[in-house]
């Protein structure tokens, strides 16, 4: 095992493309704020700030060039989460 | 190179490092040092907890007030809660074998950050002067139980910040251990050592430290919340303030009740180090075990609602964490089973270590099995909040971290300090404290089925006669752990020199000098056999 | 010393901190599940208050953050092509953006402090339960994640240095890098905390 990596060089202009996107996706989830989604409102936020922080994760972040053993981590602890977040609402949703 | 030589002739006790004297352990950053240090740390508070169990103990031989009123008794029971909970048995295994044993278990030099390591210690020692400071400070000690339920927690006039806090501080020790443990075992395990040839004990560690980083922050960011529901008066838990106190109760077992398996997993793995090395035969089920142990550590994060099965849950909430407390009982059962089968046709040798691990199997069954009677939503209704529960995780965290201590330090006493104990002493001991403490605790199983509540300085006279037997049972406990703990001592300073492999064990630990040298290993080992494979001992090895 | 201090390993080091950002994840995580049992059970009340939030405020600071992100990110490449200067002032840029991410939060701390709303206040304790709730935790997560902020702007002022006396280099930058990928998780946490605050009316 080589203990000292060394990440690929991302050029500058991905990380200016990437924060083009994250700066559109902004936009887009104040605009949406002035349409009437009814209970989708909050649907639509958070799907919009999850698409945001995968964009942060993996370019911002490196996961992108990391080994998959990172991916797997971060799946574990947002699987744990939202079962913690699940099983809370087992309680609260369903009294 | 040269330092290196040299540091490698000279053990770790005897070592001269930067600083000297007492500042050459409290700045060490060997683990093994660091490791002596939580033990010793953790025996003193265990010392004290113990000593208070006591008193509530001498307390509880008669109806009526015995030896203290009934506020004392409160702040009793909360101190020895704290005391026990977060800075002994949390902290304990890990801390003390893990610091010491993981890295010479998987053949590293050290964990992975020592300097971390060390700052670990320094919180977990100012997290306990924080705890421990609210029985000195300000008002009336803590009178709320470890649990600090809302919203009594940030109602009463008693001294709950400083608990609170110290809490809220140890839990950082807890997450940095276990974060430094991952990182060790991803990256430090001797060439050759693959997965599948990690011993148990470092198994049981990784999944532990998994739950200590997972569920540790949720009980750390609970706690700021009463802190500052308390001084700055935010609406959190408090109905007054809209708020809910069964969200607490979900909060602080989210956290807590994986916390019993931050507490039981490293105990469990002890004793799969030590059950094949005195059966002298491989684990059994080696592989079962590993997945065993990492589906406790997942399934264990799910039942939480367990305890709050008479707070006013949904039925559906209730259902789930009912069927999913039976489902986690089901890799502990395979545990069981696998040590069991261990046991069978080995050349069982019957010496101290063996004796905690195999009364660690009698007193675990029974708290699992107990666990289950709580687990199962009818009984539960009966016997919540009664002497029953309080027997039940005695019998699991006493019973199931305390006797794994015991059989620990007792199998690798000799590692540690480099002498033998007297292994007569020893063995009174352990029969006294046996013994002791099926008095102690079996006779509250009957208590609470008979209805008799825990948390009072007093009951009915129908529960006098039992209530005696329980209180002569922890004296008598104690006396067996006052020899164990004296033998020990004695032996530290005094002991016969101890060969490098006193048990005729075969993972790596015993094939260092003991002490061990500060650089653990002169070179680093290459591993081509699984942990356990003691068929290639001779038959003269066995007859040892 | 002892022999083992100087062993260095860098993958070591960002799983370690990997780790840790998953607790500061989850010690958010806490609070984000005291939010949604509150807002589920108050939904009109947090309705209301969240209108009381200036949400231009909100927007400026997200996009303050996005920006600070990526100099963070382009920071490494700089190192990595040892462009010193320009890694120098894309930190710098960061640090100064993350300032004044703080002084907004001041501002709009301080406004709301001005109308009678702080944790306890009377006028807070008229508006009602849900309103109590909102704003308890409004102040709570922003000022926890405030509070992430300062402890990322301090990594960054030391990976500043070090890149300055050329202590991260084009084969040493860890140090860095990690203090990129905190600051990047603070950047996440807002992420979520901006819309659930300022934008689900």
């Amino acid at each position: 095992m080589n203990s000292n990596h060394s990440l690929p060089r991302i050029r500058y202009s991905t990380y200016l493309w990437v924060l083009a996107v994250l700066l559109a996706l902004t936009l887009i989830s104040v605009l949406i704020t002035y349409m009437d989604l009814g209970r989708f409102t909050i649907l639509g936020a958070l799907s919009i700030a999850t698409g945001k922080s995968f964009l942060v994760l993996w370019h911002y972040m490196h996961l992108k060039h990391e080994n998959r053993f990172y991916l797997a981590m971060i799946a574990l602890v947002l699987l744990v989460f939202v079962a913690v977040l699940v099983f809370t609402f087992l309680d609260y949703g369903l009294k | 190179m040269s330092s290196e030589n040299h540091s490698c002739q000279s053990n770790y006790l005897t070592f001269k490092g930067k600083y000297a004297g007492v500042w050459g352990w409290l700045f060490s950053t060997d683990h093994k040092r660091i490791g002596i240090l939580y033990l010793y740390s953790i025996l003193s508070f265990f010392i004290a907890g113990a000593f208070l169990g006591l008193l509530m103990k001498l307390e509880l031989i008669a109806p009526g007030s015995t030896i203290m009123r009934a506020q004392t008794y409160n702040g009793f029971f909360t101190l020895h809660g704290i005391t026990m909970i977060f800075l002994i048995v949390i902290p304990g295994i890990p801390a003390v074998f893990g610091n010491f044993f993981l890295p010479l278990l998987i053949g590293a030099r050290d964990v992975a950050f020592p300097r971390l390591n060390l700052l670990s210690w320094w919180i977990y020692i100012l997290g306990a002067l924080v705890a421990l400071s609210s029985q000195f400070l300000g008002s009336d000690p803590p009178d709320t139980g470890w649990t600090f339920y809302a919203p009594y927690s940030f109602r009463t006039g008693t001294n709950m910040l400083p608990a609170v806090l110290g809490a809220f501080i140890l839990g950082f020790s807890s997450i940095l251990t276990g974060l430094n443990f991952i990182v060790t075992i991803h990256r430090l395990r001797a060439p050759g050592m693959t997965w599948l040839r990690m011993p148990l004990f470092p198994w049981s560690l990784y999944g532990t430290a998994w739950i200590q980083l997972l569920a540790t922050p949720i009980i750390g960011i609970t706690l700021l919340m009463v802190v500052a529901e308390r001084t700055l008066k935010i609406g959190f838990f408090d109905p007054t303030l809209g708020g809910d106190p069964v969200l607490y109760q979900h909060l602080f077992w989210i956290y807590s009740h994986p916390a019993v398996y931050i507490m039981i997993l490293p105990a469990m793995g002890i004793i799969s180090e030590l059950l094949p090395a005195f059966a002298r035969k491989p684990i059994f089920g080696y592989k079962a075990i590993v997945v065993s142990t990492l589906l406790i550590a997942f399934i264990g994060y799910f039942v939480w609602g367990h305890h709050m099965f008479t707070a006013g849950m949904s039925g559906t909430a209730q259902f789930a964490f009912s069927f999913l407390t039976f489902l986690v009982a089901i890799p502990s059962a395979v545990k069981v089973f696998n040590w069991l089968a261990t046991l069978y046709k080995g050349s069982i040798h019957i010496q101290t270590p063996f004796l905690w691990a195999a009364s660690f199997l009698f007193v675990f069954m029974i708290g699992g099995m107990s666990g289950l009677v709580l687990g199962a939503l009818a009984t539960n209704v009966h016997l919540h909040d009664t002497a029953f529960v309080v027997a039940h995780f005695h019998f699991i965290v006493f019973g199931g971290v305390g006797y794994a201590f015991m059989a620990g330090i007792h199998y690798w006493f000799p590692k540690m300090f480099g002498r033998m104990y007297d292994s007569g002493w020893a063995n009174t001991g352990w029969g006294l404290f046996f013994s002791g403490f099926l008095t102690l605790y079996f006779p509250m199983f009957i208590l609470g089925m008979k209805g008799m509540p825990r948390r009072y300085f007093d009951y009915l006279p129908e529960f006098h006669g039992l209530n005696v037997i329980s209180s002569l049972g922890a004296m008598l406990m104690l006396f067996g752990l006052a020899i164990v703990l004296i033998n020990l001592m004695r032996a530290a300073r005094r002991g016969a020199a101890a060969p490098d492999n006193p048990w005729g064990a075969l993972t790596l630990e015993w094939t260092v000098p003991s002490p061990p040298p500060v650089a653990n290993f002169i070179d680093i080992p290459t591993i081509v056999t699984h942990p356990y494979d003691y068929s290639i001992l001779q038959p003269k090895d066995l007859s040892k | 010393m002892t022999p083992t201090e100087s062993h260095r390993d860098d993958v070591g080091a960002k799983i370690g901190m990997w780790l840790f950002i998953f607790t500061e994840l989850l010690l958010f995580g806490g609070l984000f599940i005291v939010y949604a049992v509150y807002r589920y059970k108050n939904p009109v009340a947090f309705h209301f208050a969240a209108e009381e939030l200036n949400r231009g405020m909100g927007i400026l600071n997200t996009i303050l953050l996005l920006i600070s992100s990526a100099t963070v990110a382009m920071s490494l490449t700089a190192v990595q092509l040892n462009e010193r200067g320009k890694s120098l002032i894309l930190i710098s840029i960061t640090l100064m953006l993350g300032v004044l991410f703080l002084v907004n939060k001041y501002i709009e701390w301080g406004d709301k402090w001005g109308h009678g709303i702080y944790p306890g206040s009377e006028k807070l304790l008229e508006l009602g339960h849900g309103e109590v709730l909102f704003f308890g935790l409004y102040f709570a997560m922003t000022g926890l994640h405030a509070l992430h902020i300062v402890i990322g702007l301090l990594i960054l002022t030391i990976a500043l240095f070090r890149v300055k006396r050329n202590r991260i280099t084009s084969s040493d930058y860890v140090l860095l890098e990690n203090g990129g990928l905190y600051w990047h998780m603070v950047d996440i946490v807002w992420i979520f905390l901006f819309p659930l605050f300022y934008l689900i009316v």
